[in-house]
């Protein structure tokens, strides 16, 4: 606890604002807001379909893909760096086709994409996964398509799931620090993310860093709030049941 | 407006093979162990489950049919299908698990009216508003039921409609689906393992076994004329195996295996199953056989005595197992207790005979 305590008791209130004011800080701030939110999209958009699919398909490899999946979530953010940069770096295996980023806001997307990715997948496909297939079947028999199912039945059932898992990967994506300064560096405006900043400005100007701090703790503190009233919600009533 | 249904599939290790017709208004009730493929049947008729090779057809449309490969999707296939635990969904009111098949039919700002008056005809629409979590089996299978008829079906799928509630609520409901299937005037097929039940609801039952119809008929003809030994047990029945000796003045003798004899009416030569009910059985004190001789008399342990309200079911070793079915008052005066020696006796009448 006293690490948290200690960045609220360091930082004056005068002090936090005229550091927010700084644009050093407001670009990182920006910069972060605007890339966890793209990256979180993308999760979205394509971790949900996949996660459905890994959960209510069976094949031969299944359990391989699932475990390459969910790997970025023990793998060192540097390891992360360093594949990302082998992969699709400047001289990656992929930069002879045209494919490479780095050191720009999209290289930053991508390595936030990456590493937080596996937060949502693998509590998407457990939500899914716990979905009753005759649930399915009845929506089917009621004149709903496949699509109508999913949108109208599977997605409601498995929401609170899909919510911590959007949860987790918002926290992931806005901490991220290792993979982002290896594979996209650190430029004011252009990639320095809020937790790059605080390393950039912790030696120089100290009141910066806690100010950028107290932001992290507080939203940080609201995700896992907003977590435990979805997880609550499902407890008191939302979801569950009708089984038995 | 008739439901036919031919099909042909492998599921693991059963070959399903079924050929079935529905007229409107009738409730063609599939019974059968677990694993005889009785749900399969439902969700090939709805289309939950394409077979090998088959057909199914409602009134004039056609649903499947491999050879011309026709094979409408089942939110295309008017079927209004009961779960077996009902399949309600969670997240969701009552009514609005109700209204869920409306979306096509329905403008929106009528269904929550359209859904209250169905589930008012099942006297739930106080229980509009509740999620399915807080309601009763009983108040559960009125929502699924309401649910399956709001898209007006054009035939009804029941998966053991009564099997998950309790006993006393069991009798009730069994009631109104019976009313309900009346009014609605579709072809109805219903599956369960439990002959009562089948007995119950269905015009007609079929006894499925290993994926076959194995007999088919009014539930009263299945109990007196059982087809094979399967079906009998399957009723209820006690079933006896053994050989026909001979039949002479219209009656066959049966030698059965362990010992002991029975006479039967029917006329099958050869091995034998001999099924007799519960209620047809009279226990007497050992040795009474003199004193009402027209009858079989077989020489019986009792095994067991358990008591099923005023009822008490014996389990007897003839050496074969018998059931049979007498009142509370019988065992007190017979003083019966396991081990006990008896006689059992039943009508030569009672006694039917299907060939092993």
């Amino acid at each position: 606890m006293l690490p948290i305590v200690a960045i609220f008791l360091e930082s004056s209130p005068s002090e936090l604002v005229s550091s927010l004011g700084e644009p050093v800080v407001q670009e990182a701030l920006w910069l972060s807001l605007k890339t966890t939110a793209i990256a979180l999209a993308l999760i979205l958009l394509a971790g949900t379909p996949a996660a459905y699919f890994l959960a209510t398909r069976r094949f031969r490899g299944r359990a391989v893909v699932i475990t390459l999946v969910e790997l970025p979530l023990v793998l060192p953010p540097a390891v992360a760096g360093i594949g990302l940069l082998a992969a699709i770096g400047p001289a990656g295996i992929l930069a002879p086709i045209g494919v490479s980023f780095s050191l720009s806001t999209a290289a930053v997307v991508i390595a936030l994409t990456f590493v937080a990715s596996p937060f949502y997948v693998r509590q998407a496909l457990a939500s899914f996964g716990a979905v009753d297939g005759t649930v399915v079947d009845a929506a089917r028999t009621l004149g709903a398509s496949e699509a109508e199912a999913f949108a109208r039945v599977v997605i409601p059932t498995a929401m609170p799931g899909l919510v911590a898992g959007t949860a987790l990967a918002l926290g992931r994506a806005l901490g991220e620090f290792g993979a982002t300064l290896m594979f996209a560096g650190s430029f004011v405006g252009v990639t320095q993310t809020v937790p790059l900043a605080i390393y950039n400005r912790f030696s120089v100007q100290f009141a910066d860093a806690l100010a950028l701090s107290v932001v992290l703790v507080v939203v940080s503190a609201a995700i896992l709030l907003s977590v435990k009233f979805v997880r609550g919600g499902e407890a008191l009533g939302g979801v569950g049941g009708a089984r038995g | 407006m008739e439901l036919a249904v031919e099909a042909q599939t492998t599921l693991g290790a059963l070959e399903l093979g079924v050929a079935l017709r529905v007229a409107p208004g009738e409730c063609l009730a599939l019974a059968g162990p677990s694993g005889a493929g009785k749900s399969s049947v439902l969700r090939i008729v709805a289309g939950l489950l394409t077979p090998r090779e088959g057909s199914v057809r409602c009134a004039d449309e056609t649903w499947l049919d491999t050879e011309r490969r026709v094979n409408l999707a089942p939110d295309l296939r008017r079927c209004g299908y009961v779960f077996q635990e009902y399949a309600l969904f969670a997240h969701l009111s009552a009514w609005q698990n109700v209204a869920f098949g409306m979306r096509r039919d329905v403008p929106r700002n009528r269904r929550r009216g359209r859904a209250l008056a169905l589930l008012e005809r099942f006297g739930m629409s106080a229980l509009c508003d509740a999620r399915p979590r807080t309601l009763s089996g009983g108040e559960r299978q009125r929502v699924a039921l309401a649910r399956a008829l709001a898209r007006a079906p054009r035939a009804l799928l029941l998966d053991e409609p009564l099997s998950a509630l309790d006993a006393r609520t069991r009798a009730s409901a069994a009631r109104e689906l019976q009313t309900i299937l009346a009014e609605v005037g579709v072809p109805a097929l219903l599956v369960t393992h439990d002959f009562l039940e089948a007995a119950a609801l269905g015009h007609r039952v079929g006894v499925l076994d290993g994926g076959r119809v194995v007999q088919e008929g009014r539930p009263a003809d299945l109990a007196m004329r059982p087809a094979s030994p399967f079906v009998a047990d399957f009723t209820g029945a006690s079933v006896l195996t053994g050989t026909a000796r001979h039949h002479d003045g219209g009656l066959t003798r049966v030698a059965l295996d362990g010992g002991g004899e029975v006479a039967s009416t029917d006329a099958v030569q050869g091995d034998v199953a001999a099924s007799i009910f519960p209620w047809e059985v009279i226990i007497e004190p050992a040795g009474s056989e003199a004193r009402t001789s027209a009858g079989n008399h077989v020489r019986a342990t009792v095994v067991s005595i358990t008591e099923i309200g005023e009822r008490v079911r014996l389990g007897l070793a003839t050496p074969q197992p018998l059931a049979a079915e007498v009142t509370r008052d019988s065992v007190t005066a017979l003083r019966l207790t396991a081990g006990s020696r008896v006689t059992a006796t039943f009508k030569v009448s009672a006694t039917r005979l299907t060939p092993r």
